[in-house]
């Protein structure tokens, strides 16, 4: 087995980064803080790189299959001989996946910043927060342990919280990473108690040992977590499901997914790297790494199943509906995890029906590259038009020619028209679909027609539509001549990443990331991409006629549908119900009485402690008299009473 | 010549230490409670080479504890005059209870 352990400078090196900047960049680095970050990341980018190719390519097949390759293990926190926390690193194809996109992707934001939050006040903590980033999701990209990718997990979580409320001023922002950390802390708790029962259950908490022992029907482990139940299902269901329940929060997958078009109110390179291309597929990823066990329990991948399918569905009907640009890109993304997870939800693990896991892993892999490429457009052009709302734009297509055309490539790519990105991974989940769950290719083939329609709405909104908006040439708030496109640490991450999401489809990526390891014989059958591309096609068309030109089409059907419309304008009011739920009901029945015996049972306890040790302090405070000799003689007397005793009683 | 016995000595040593037990407590003036102090340690000298001498004549143990006690309370005296001499800077006196701020 060869040495892959300089893969542990590749979370290592932004850990350093962020390390640095934190500390002494606001006051030293502030000028070269950008340079900094990106060059440590390039250098990760460059290594990821390496490794890919020596994985790949070199040594990481054994027999035609792709080997699991534990880099590195380090005890670390040892309760017994068996259960230990171990730090590790995991080389198997959907990590160095995962690290090539995150460090690909990741660099794209870095570079795009240099140009995005250039005369930010903080411009050095925010490297600091991106590098934290970084490092926390590669470190859990590589964890070997689930323990380990838990604590990855909430280091995940708490860099999107930083990242989110960069603008600390701004009560919306504040308010948005409160509720992005809260909801997904919920989800989180449940991540957690999914860990302690499989780990109770499997003795212990390493991911390949857990595999092992839940995926062979006779092992000791798997009889017991199968027959202990509990409401009705084995423990090896709730687990799962628990499990499933923390990737679902960080994946925004419905009803767990409000958090995430409020933060948008973060930077936008910040929302195409952490809500768009990596932390958010990281419950895909979860999902992905325990696959084997998941595979073994049918109502938990129904469960996965249908959260992916109903997601997909739900945000891809609000995405039509919503007028502030990167919140229609936030639903989007919901909708393609959504993909994602019902993907692995019908998949099979091993041979030729794992086709669901590798289209999930591989529609993962494409997204990451035209969502971010997306977000980053958006930046352009909020950078240029100084606003979120589609209103706002229009016309910008002769403005900045050069995110016009990387947009338009990222909106095909997501539509799934041939020969972009989007088009074969797509293709792949619905081909897996179609064999293995006709309702939920149903629900997918209709999505798939709304993603199109909704992104190509995006797109005329802002580039087409009306003539060039005069406030372009003016000024802006600041009072300062109004940009064009952008400096060129801008514009060059949109053509690298427009090259991406055409050219990374044609990567063939069933011999590469596949369930169990082996090559996979898929073929994209002509026959069957017509009814998608088609409809897609179709969707397209019917944007253009509703959007291209301001007609008032749109409105007159927006008010055919009435009340349907309104709803999913307001998002189905989920939000509504999370605060009818939070404010009257949890608060008055469950926070009040609880606040109340902390308040009286709880503090009186301490208080009742306090008041008896000053009252006794009171009584003999007398003693400390400040008095040299009247200490002598306390002494004096001890000494004399001591010696009695010795004397007369103890002999 | 008639040896002493050795209840006289211990009577001695004992008459020193009440001495000094009473002058420890009843002067105010630091320096004289140093003085009492020194009286006291040097019955528990008396007592060392008493018994070393009466009991154990082979034995030298109780001589080297003298040594001992003696060069300590030299020590301690130094130590506890640099004490009084700061004491005497902050408060412009060397009587007890003249300080008494650590009192509760």
């Amino acid at each position: 087995m060869s040495n892959y352990l300089y893969i542990l400078w590749i979370p290592l090196l932004p850990l350093a980064t962020f390390v640095l900047l934190g500390l002494f960049g606001r006051k030293y680095l502030s000028g070269i803080a950008g340079i900094i970050g990106t060059a440590s990341l390039l250098t990760s980018t460059i290594l990821s790189f390496v490794a890919a190719k020596q994985y790949f390519f070199v040594d990481g097949k054994v027999n035609g299959v792709f080997q699991k390759i534990v880099a590195l293990k380090y005890t670390w926190l040892e309760f017994s001989p068996n259960v230990s926390i171990d730090l590790g690193i995991i080389v198997d194809p959907i990590s160095v996946m995962m690290l090539v996109v995150v460090t690909s992707v990741s660099l794209m934001v870095h570079v795009f910043s240099l140009g995005y939050m250039k005369g930010e006040e903080r411009f050095a903590t925010y490297y600091a927060f991106l590098s934290l980033f970084t490092f926390s999701m590669l470190g859990l990209i590589l964890s070997a342990n689930i323990f380990q990718v838990y604590m990855f997990w909430e280091l995940v979580g708490v860099s999107s919280f930083l990242l989110i409320s960069y603008y600390f001023n701004k009560p919306s922002a504040v308010a948005a990473s409160k509720k992005a950390f809260i909801v997904t802390r919920f989800a989180d708790l449940g991540f957690l108690i999914g860990i302690l029962i499989l780990g109770f259950y499997g003795g212990t908490l390493d991911i390949g040992l857990l595999i092992e022992r839940f995926t062979s029907v006779h092992s000791t482990q798997f009889l017991s977590i199968t027959s202990a139940s509990f409401l009705g299902a084995s423990m090896l269901t709730w687990g799962l499901v628990l499990v499933f329940m923390g990737g679902a929060g960080k994946s925004a997958m419905f009803p767990l997914h409000i958090w995430l078009p409020d933060a948008m109110e973060g930077p936008t390179p910040v929302s195409a790297l952490i809500h768009a291309a990596t932390m958010v597929v990281a419950g895909v990823y979860l999902v992905a790494r325990m696959f084997p066990v998941f595979s073994m329990d049918e109502s938990a991948l129904n469960i996965v199943t249908y959260v992916g399918a109903a997601s997909a569905l739900f945000a891809a009907v609000i995405a039509c509906t919503q007028t502030d640009i990167k919140r229609v890109l936030a639903y989007s993304t919901m909708s393609q995890i959504g993909y994602m997870m019902f993907a692995l939800g019908i998949s099979k693990n091993g041979g030729e029906n794992g086709l669901g896991y590798m289209a999930s892993m591989f529609h993962l892999f494409t997204h990451a590259f035209f969502k971010s490429l997306l977000f980053l457009g958006a930046g352009s052009v909020i950078h240029m038009v100084h606003s979120n709302e589609m209103k706002d734009m229009g016309g910008l297509r002769k403005l900045m020619p050069i995110t016009h055309i990387a947009f338009l490539i990222a909106c095909l790519a997501i539509a799934g028209i041939p020969p972009f990105a989007g088009f074969f991974s797509k293709e792949e989940i619905l081909t897996a679909a179609f064999h293995e769950n006709k309702i939920v290719y149903g629900i997918a083939l209709f999505t798939a027609a709304l993603t199109s329609f909704y992104m190509f709405r995006l797109y005329f909104n802002i580039f087409w539509s009306k003539e060039a908006p005069v406030a372009a040439h003016g000024h802006d708030d600041n009072g300062h001549e109004s940009h064009g496109e952008g400096p060129w640490v801008m514009k060059l991450p949109l053509l690298i990443l427009a090259a991406c999401a055409v050219g990374v489809g044609f990567i063939p990526f069933s011999q590469f990331v596949t369930s169990d390891g082996a090559a996979l014989e898929t073929h994209v059958d002509v026959v069957f991409s017509i009814a998608p591309v088609v409809l897609s096609v179709l969707a397209i068309l019917l944007a253009t006629s509703f959007y291209k030109n301001q007609n008032g089409k749109s409105d007159k059907v927006a008010a055919a549908f009435g009340g349907f419309y309104t709803a999913a304008y307001k998002k189905f009011y989920v939000d509504e119900v999370y605060i009818f739920i939070t404010k009257k009901i949890i608060f008055p029945f469950i926070g009040q009485p609880i606040a109340w015996a902390d308040k009286n049972i709880v503090d009186g306890f301490m208080q009742l402690l306090a008041k008896t040790t000053s009252k006794i302090s009171e009584l003999i405070k007398g003693l400390q008299s400040g008095k040299v000799q009247n200490y002598a003689m306390y002494f004096f007397g001890g000494v004399a009473v001591l010696s009695i005793l010795f004397i007369h009683i103890w002999k | 010549m008639q040896e002493i016995p050795l209840s006289q000595i211990l009577f001695v040593s004992t008459a020193l230490f009440f001495i000094g037990m009473y002058g420890l407590f009843t002067r105010r003036n630091l320096i004289t409670m140093l003085m009492s102090i020194e009286l006291m340690l040097n019955s528990v000298n008396i007592n060392f080479v008493a018994f070393n001498k009466y009991l154990f004549p082979d034995n030298l143990d109780g001589l080297f504890f003298t040594l001992f006690i003696i060069t300590i309370a030299a020590a301690e005296a130094a130590v506890a005059i640099a004490i009084i001499i700061n004491l005497y800077r902050s408060h412009h006196s060397i009587d007890v209870e003249d300080a008494t701020e650590m009192k509760y």
